[in-house]
């Protein structure tokens, strides 16, 4: 069987490609610091030694539409090309090329489907930066073959937070049960309190930091029945009108289970959000 | 209301460098030629299969045809559409993050619960 290997749930902020790469003058001063934050993230992947990633994400309106629009998506397909013209306009992303791994594609849907999620999929799927900013930040020499999987934290109606922890918990099974040689990482991208569009965006620090500070507590100590039990669809419009990015976050408690205390946190206050990033260890340490 | 339709002209155009600038300077002209054109193409199919029923009310067109961001949020466009497009079209006038600060700005007036964005 597979062996889940790295468990890790981070944000997608998509300016530190452009604050990271940047020189002189045109180098943000908290870029340093940023960098050297999300190096010493990117080495709790590497020390898991992992053969394949599954990337949770949310599609931004990119490829999916409202006229068909799903809840939950599974990319299958041997190649994944990625990043958006209004992306490369407005964070200066590059064009990227992904290999698939196609296989546990076909199981996590199959074993999905019996599993009681109606997943959607598709065969030729572009992805955005809430998949490749973590390759940015953690591989950023691309070289480990992906399964993309795609929420809807986007279009409402959407999905309840138990629905999120739920299919968490379901991709951790699959990962576990699949009949592969491999060693998964799971990686998962959501925000903290964020507000796009609307009167509190781009303030000197994200909208909301008393629910920044509870969402770090409830993830780093894995309390996931403390969160759900206020966390709501409802709830999540006080904090910033895009605060629903928050369930991807669940999504990855509930892959890295109830009661799971992170191995790595860290955070990062910039302007217009909080970073956050966190890896878990499934098995207890890095073998 | 028609909030499908204004984020489908928000989608469309904000995904087309050649439309993003033509809405920029002549939104008006744009915003019509979009509607008789555009608004009931159904994305990925031939103009054959075209819908026959989208169009925008009043408002809806004024807002878009003066580039009126507020009123698109007031009426319950999706704020990341919106957001995206208008920085695309404008933060080039200004220093980095100044429009994205007035934006904020001019929206100042709203307060939660903020207009409904289910379509």
């Amino acid at each position: 069987m597979a062996e889940l290997v790295a468990v890790i749930a981070s944000t997608h902020h998509p300016f530190y490609y452009r604050a990271s790469t940047a020189t002189g003058e045109d180098r943000p001063p908290f870029a340093d610091e940023w960098v050297r934050k999300v190096e010493a993230f990117r080495e709790t992947l590497t020390k898991a030694r992992p053969d394949v990633l599954v990337m949770v994400g949310s599609d931004h309106f990119h490829q999916l539409w409202l006229d068909n629009m799903p809840q939950f998506l599974v990319g299958k397909a041997p190649f994944y090309d990625a990043n958006w013209y209004n992306e490369e306009r407005e964070f200066g992303l590059p064009r990227m090329l992904f290999t698939g791994q196609e296989d546990l594609s076909a199981y996590i849907l199959r074993e999905g489907l019996d599993a009681g999620f109606d997943l959607a999929f598709s065969n030729e799927l572009r992805i955005d930066h809430s998949i490749t900013c973590p390759i940015i930040t953690l591989r950023p020499q691309n070289d480990l073959p992906i399964v993309p999987i795609y929420t809807n934290i986007f279009a409402p109606p959407l999905p309840r937070p138990k629905r999120f922890v739920q299919l968490g918990r379901t991709i951790r099974e699959l990962v576990e049960s699949w009949p592969a040689d491999k060693r998964v990482a799971v990686i998962g991208t959501g925000h903290l309190s964020l507000e796009l569009g609307g009167p509190r965006q781009f303030g000197p620090h994200g909208p909301d930091p008393e629910f920044d500070r509870k969402a770090v507590e409830w993830i780093s100590s894995g309390d996931i029945e403390g969160c759900l039990s206020e966390v709501t669809l409802d709830s999540l419009h006080l904090p910033g009108n895009a605060t629903h990015g928050f369930m991807d976050f669940m999504l990855m408690m509930g892959v890295a289970g109830e009661g799971a205390k992170a191995d790595h946190v860290d955070t990062y206050d910039l302007f217009h959000t909080m970073e956050a990033y966190f890896t878990w260890y499934p098995n207890g340490g890095v073998a | 209301m028609s909030k499908y339709l204004l984020n489908k002209f928000l989608f469309t155009v904000d995904r087309d460098p050649d439309l993003v600038e033509r809405y920029r300077e002549d939104p008006r002209g744009m915003v019509e030629w979009w509607e008789a054109e555009h608004a009931n193409r159904l994305l990925s199919c031939h103009g054959g299969e075209a819908s026959t029923w989208l169009r925008f009310e009043d408002a809806e067109r004024e807002a878009l045809a003066g580039h009126d961001y507020p009123k698109l949020f007031e009426l319950g466009a999706h704020p990341f559409l919106t957001l995206t497009l208008f920085i695309a079209m404008f933060e080039r006038d200004h220093e980095p993050l100044g429009f994205q600060t007035e934006y904020a700005r001019r929206l100042a007036h709203m307060s939660m619960p903020y207009p409904d964005i289910a379509t």
